[in-house]
């Protein structure tokens, strides 16, 4: 069994899509290096994640960061089974995901794990009230019960009052926080989050980032987070790691990556994040030598 | 000319299977026809128990509920007014009950048929050549094994139109439920729906304005092969078409063949408004 430190244990997590009907890609294909290779080379199949191993402590917010490709959505699909894994092992909570039948997963799906999506996935023909309620009405819960929750929900999510609207509504930014609210309500022990706050604009992306980091210190979840966007990486996460090709090249706090990128990817990657750091230092020396002067001169 | 001695010819064949399936199952369609009938018959019970004014003024209000115009509502509900005006309500009524009786028949066979269709890829595969078929063979056709195998009068003619309007509601429930966005999809999945949850919860409500569409083209194709099925004994509007062009009266053949336009447009637009009631709310 896992140590009840570790939220998720992800050990040599293999994905390889088959891009024809006929080809059966199975985990006796992804035991053979050279197999793997002919299949990442030719057009058959798409390797879209080799070997990650991961662990994700509980109540800390892990992020995955990577460019569109690099494998970071197929690992998020692969905790709840939306996207098969090849071969591999995922422990969740000392659960082993991969291993459990349809009953099982979808009762997994139901109670421990909660995700948001980039494109909110919300259901256009339901109030917000109701899409709040959706997860609670597959699990089951009495109507009274869950719509008391649902409204606590979106309260939370400073979404009081805007319950009988329709999805078609609401600004993007307001989707996500029903999409947040629709997570929160089924208080899941881990919250899977998928370029959450990518389609939105950066004042409302902001926003909603201070949103989760002020719910989390709330709630002490462990959240799984996807993002392409260093500085969102940065301040939600506790540790990050990043992925290229499929494959994970580096993993630590945030302060490690920034300091020791792990490769010339990584190094791109925080590239622009330490300009802007150097710049911002500049910037305030300048006004800092400026403001000196002053004091010099009156 | 096309070499005789190349001929071959499958209509004995047809007819063989067709005497053959009469004779080894006369009880079979005979319990088949009584059940249309018997179905038939209820729903004419119904459409005549209502007076005349009633469907005047139930087109009014329904037009006006499902579309809050109020000029609009009332020319669709004068229409009815203006088939009476000709004498022939009671025609239009017959044709009424074989389009009900054949469109709700389509519904109960059809959404199923689509759900499975949307669903299961080999049933696709198999059915589509088959709905292709079943359009575009001329309606005629149809007749003649529905005349033979339940006789004459309006229940062959409920089959024949039922065949000919059966595929648009598969279609269009099978093209609905495809049709769900993606992510939508996911999200149900990923909060545990099971495939009979997605497809109650999710799929099919969001299909509901492909589906009526369907059921709005069926209403309008059970429409044109009424007059169509007039030739094998069915009474109603396309009976009086039918004796019109054997009399060439044009002015009676006009009357009746305006009054089916007529009903036509009025249930055109009923249906199209309640699709439209069904689509989720753009704001």
């Amino acid at each position: 069994m896992e140590t009840p430190s570790e939220a998720i244990v992800i050990r040599d997590l293999w994905k390889i899509y088959s891009r024809k009907k006929d080809l059966r890609i199975s985990s006796s294909d992804v035991e053979n290096e050279e197999r793997v290779e002919e299949l990442d080379k030719g057009e058959d199949a798409v390797v879209a994640m080799k070997n990650v191993s991961l662990s994700v402590n509980h109540g800390e917010t892990f992020i995955i960061m990577g460019l569109s490709g690099s494998g970071k959505s197929t690992l998020i699909r692969c905790l709840i089974r939306l996207v098969e894994p090849t071969s591999g092992e995922i422990v969740v909570n000392g659960e082993n995901v991969v291993a459990m039948r349809k009953r099982e997963l979808v009762d997994f799906r139901r109670e421990k794990i909660a995700m948001v999506f980039q494109h909110y996935g919300l259901l256009p023909h339901r109030t917000v009230l109701d899409n709040v309620c959706f997860g609670l009405k597959l699990r089951g819960e009495e109507k009274e019960a869950r719509r008391a929750k649902a409204v606590e929900a979106l309260e939370q999510v400073g979404l009081k009052g805007w319950e009988k609207y329709y999805p078609a509504s609401l600004s993007g930014g307001m989707r996500q926080r029903v999409g947040i609210a629709r997570a929160l309500v089924m208080d899941p022990s881990i919250l899977l989050m998928d370029e959450p706050f990518s389609g939105l604009d950066p004042l409302i992306r902001r926003e909603l980032q201070d949103e989760m980091i002020r719910l989390q210190k709330e709630m002490h979840k462990t959240i799984f987070f996807v993002t392409h966007d260093l500085s969102e990486a940065l301040r939600m996460g506790d540790r990050m790691a990043i992925m290229k090709k499929g494959e994970i090249v580096q993993v630590g706090s945030p302060d490690e990556v920034i300091a020791n990128p792990a490769d010339e990817y990584v190094a791109k990657f925080v590239q622009d994040e330490r300009e802007q750091l150097q710049r911002a230092e500049r910037a305030l020396t300048k006004e800092q030598m400026g403001k000196e002067a002053g004091v010099h001169v009156s | 000319m096309f070499p005789e001695s190349f001929q071959v010819h499958v209509a004995p064949a047809v007819n063989r299977f067709i005497n053959d399936l009469i004779a080894a199952y006369a009880p079979v369609f005979d319990s088949i026809s009584a059940g249309i009938l018997s179905f038939l018959l209820t729903v004419n019970e119904i459409l005549l128990a209502i007076p005349w004014w009633g469907y005047i003024l139930g087109v009014a209000l329904l037009s006006w509920y499902s579309s809050k115009k109020v000029v609009a509502s009332i020319i669709l509900a004068a229409l009815p007014f203006l088939i009476g005006m000709f004498g022939l309500w009671g025609m239009a009524l017959e044709s009424l009950s074989i389009i009900i009786t054949a469109v709700l028949m389509a519904l109960i066979i059809g959404l199923p048929v689509g759900v499975l269709m949307a669903e299961v890829r080999i049933v696709a595969t198999i059915l589509r050549p088959i709905l292709d078929g079943m359009q575009t063979m001329p309606s005629f056709v149809y007749l003649i094994p529905a005349m033979m195998l339940f006789g004459l009068g309006r229940v062959p003619a409920v089959l024949a139109t039922l065949i000919y309007a059966l595929p648009p509601v598969i279609r269009l429930t099978a093209l609905g439920l495809n049709q769900v966005p993606k992510p939508v999809e996911e999200a149900a999945l990923a909060y545990g729906a099971t495939r009979w949850q997605l497809i109650k919860e999710v799929r099919l409500p969001l299909a509901m304005p492909s589906i009526l569409a369907g059921v709005n083209q069926t209403t309008m194709m059970a429409l044109a092969m009424v007059v169509i099925s007039s030739m094998i004994g069915a009474r109603g509007l396309g009976q009086e078409v039918l004796l019109s062009i054997n009399r060439i009266d044009i002015g009676r053949g006009f009357e009746a063949g305006i009054s089916v336009v007529f009903l036509a447009i009025v249930i055109d637009r009923l249906t199209q408004n309640m699709a439209k009631r069904w689509e989720p709310p753009k704001r």
